[in-house]
């Protein structure tokens, strides 16, 4: 069974310098709360692994805590760039980060691959592209049709951060809507956390609802409001509004960094 | 002034074209901006049994307001199914269950491959861009693509900085050779006109001009020798209903 922990003690116990942690959900339960928190304990060289960097992975790289970068899309979905993980791409500030990009298919790929425990996953995709030449996948032939296929390699990242909106007290974790490639992302990953809306006596089934028992989650903790202004649906609403002032703020590190000072690092963990 | 006699954008006839492209495609692929407007506008005008698909796992879609992210909660709530990201790039894109695909891009070539990765030289980028997301894979799998894309110069380049995705690579037979199954991108839509791939070549040619458009400023604006078809046509002008749903879209 998951052990039900606070926010801080989750963060304290799973997330050590030098590990590679995947905060994931796919523009929905993005784990906002969680990745404040890593940046407020004050954890280091990272290497952050995520399809779309969003806005958590550009506060997070522009905090400088961040080695390496997995992902596949690194924008402000519908508005534009993100400008902390272009200057670290860019100019190196405030550390250079080294990156491994794939694309959409391939990082969910290679998740699906870990959580099976396989080494790779083959599917069809990067020929042709120069994103072959720069990342880590290799051309692999069908031994049953001689069909040229690509291989990707597994995603098993130290531990795995989702958001979902409910728990039981048994660590039960169902969450609906949108879902991502959360459930792979915990299943792929040596350790997991998952932050919830709220933690209920028993959970009650949802239409399209993923249920992901605790006995394969390390630590749930509960962390009202945790995805803004991502948003979990039913519950919270996406910020809009958030995502278009994020890409006028953060043009300018030293906006950015007074609004991380103010809002990340001088808030009370929660 | 009624809202379709006030003076039509080129932005608005490039979202109208994209729209009624989509008039009898079962199932679209599509990004947030102007795609998602455009088959949103599609669905209000011309194909009501139009099927969204988003990115996000969303399929049939039938969004009200036009979605900021390709997540948004309407999205979610309106969809007829929504699937984990492995299953739509496995069991819905992969195996080319998607008719057609709206893609954008940051630079274009005569052959249609887009880059979305890189102004300058990946190691050292002038411009870091947001990167491939499903793009590769979609124009690979969908039946056809149609990107939309501004027409400027910067865009419409002779050599790309990077090949995120595979349009009509190097020229006839480039898809079949790297095994793709869809038929690649069928038509560039862009503020000032529409450019097709020739059927001998697969080289983009001006097939139609948007209203008050002069041939001589689409290849100013290419940057390449831009090839103009023989009986190039002028997009016909956005009626008042296409004009008033558009507007009314927008404004909601």
């Amino acid at each position: 069974m998951a052990e039900m922990l606070s926010l801080s003690d989750a963060i304290a116990e799973l997330v050590s310098d030098g590990d590679s942690v995947a905060l994931e959900g796919f523009t929905h339960l993005i784990p906002f709360a969680a990745g404040h928190e890593i940046i407020r304990q004050g954890r280091r060289d990272l290497e952050l692994i995520r399809m779309t960097p969003d806005l958590l992975y550009d506060q997070m790289i522009g905090m400088g805590i961040v080695r390496r970068l997995v992902f596949s899309y690194g924008g402000n979905p519908g508005v534009g760039g993100l400008h902390r993980f272009r200057d670290a791409i860019e100019h190196d500030w405030p550390r250079a980060v080294e990156i491994e990009e794939h694309s959409h298919a391939g990082m969910a790929n290679r998740y699906a691959a870990g959580a099976a425990g396989l080494p790779c996953a083959v599917m069809r995709g990067y020929v042709g592209t120069d994103l072959m030449s720069h990342t880590t996948v290799a051309p692999i032939t069908c031994p049953f049709t001689g069909e040229r296929l690509t291989a990707v390699p597994a995603l098993n990242p130290d531990v795995a951060i989702v958001h979902a909106q409910e728990a039981d007290r048994d660590g039960n974790v169902q969450l609906w809507g949108i879902p991502g490639v959360q459930k792979e992302a915990v299943l792929a990953s040596q350790r997991s956390l998952v932050t919830v809306e709220r933690i209920v006596d028993e959970l009650e089934p949802r239409p399209g609802g993923i249920v992901i028992p605790g006995w394969v989650i390390t630590a749930v903790a509960e962390a009202p409001g945790g995805s803004r202004p991502s948003y979990s649906l039913g519950i919270t609403d996406r910020d809009n509004d958030f995502y278009k002032f994020w890409d006028k703020m953060s043009r300018d590190r030293d906006q950015f960094t007074a609004w991380m000072n103010e809002n990340v690092l001088g808030l009370a963990n929660r | 002034m009624s809202v379709a006699t006030r003076e039509v954008t080129a932005g608005e006839t490039q979202t109208i074209v994209a729209a009624r492209r989509l008039r009898d495609t079962k199932t679209v692929f599509i990004g947030v901006g102007r795609p998602s407007t455009a088959a949103i506008l599609a669905r209000m005008v011309h194909n009501p049994e139009l099927i969204l698909v988003y990115e996000s796992g969303t399929i049939g879609a039938k969004p009200f307001h036009i979605p900021l992210s390709i997540g948004d909660g309407e999205l979610a709530q309106t969809a007829d199914s929504i699937v984990s990201v492995p299953e739509m790039f496995n069991y819905w894109i992969g195996a080319g269950r998607i008719d057609v695909a709206f893609l954008g891009a940051a630079q274009i070539d005569k052959h249609a491959n887009l880059n979305s990765t890189v102004i300058g030289e990946y190691e050292h980028p002038k411009t870091r861009l947001p990167g491939a997301g499903g793009a590769p894979e979609i124009a690979a799998s969908c039946g056809e693509v149609i990107v939309i894309a501004p027409h400027a110069k910067r865009t419409f380049v002779e050599q790309l900085d990077f090949i995120t995705t595979v349009g009509h690579g190097d020229g006839p037979g480039s898809r079949e050779r790297l095994g793709f199954r869809g038929r690649g991108p069928t038509a560039v839509i862009t503020d000032l006109g529409v450019l097709e791939p020739d059927p001998e070549t697969c080289e983009l040619v001006l097939t139609e001009i948007h209203p008050g458009v002069e041939v001589d400023k689409v290849r100013e604006e290419t940057g390449w020798d831009l090839k103009v078809a023989d009986d190039l046509r002028t997009t016909e002008p956005p009626t008042d209903e296409e004009l008033s749903a558009l507007r009314e879209l927008l404004d909601r």
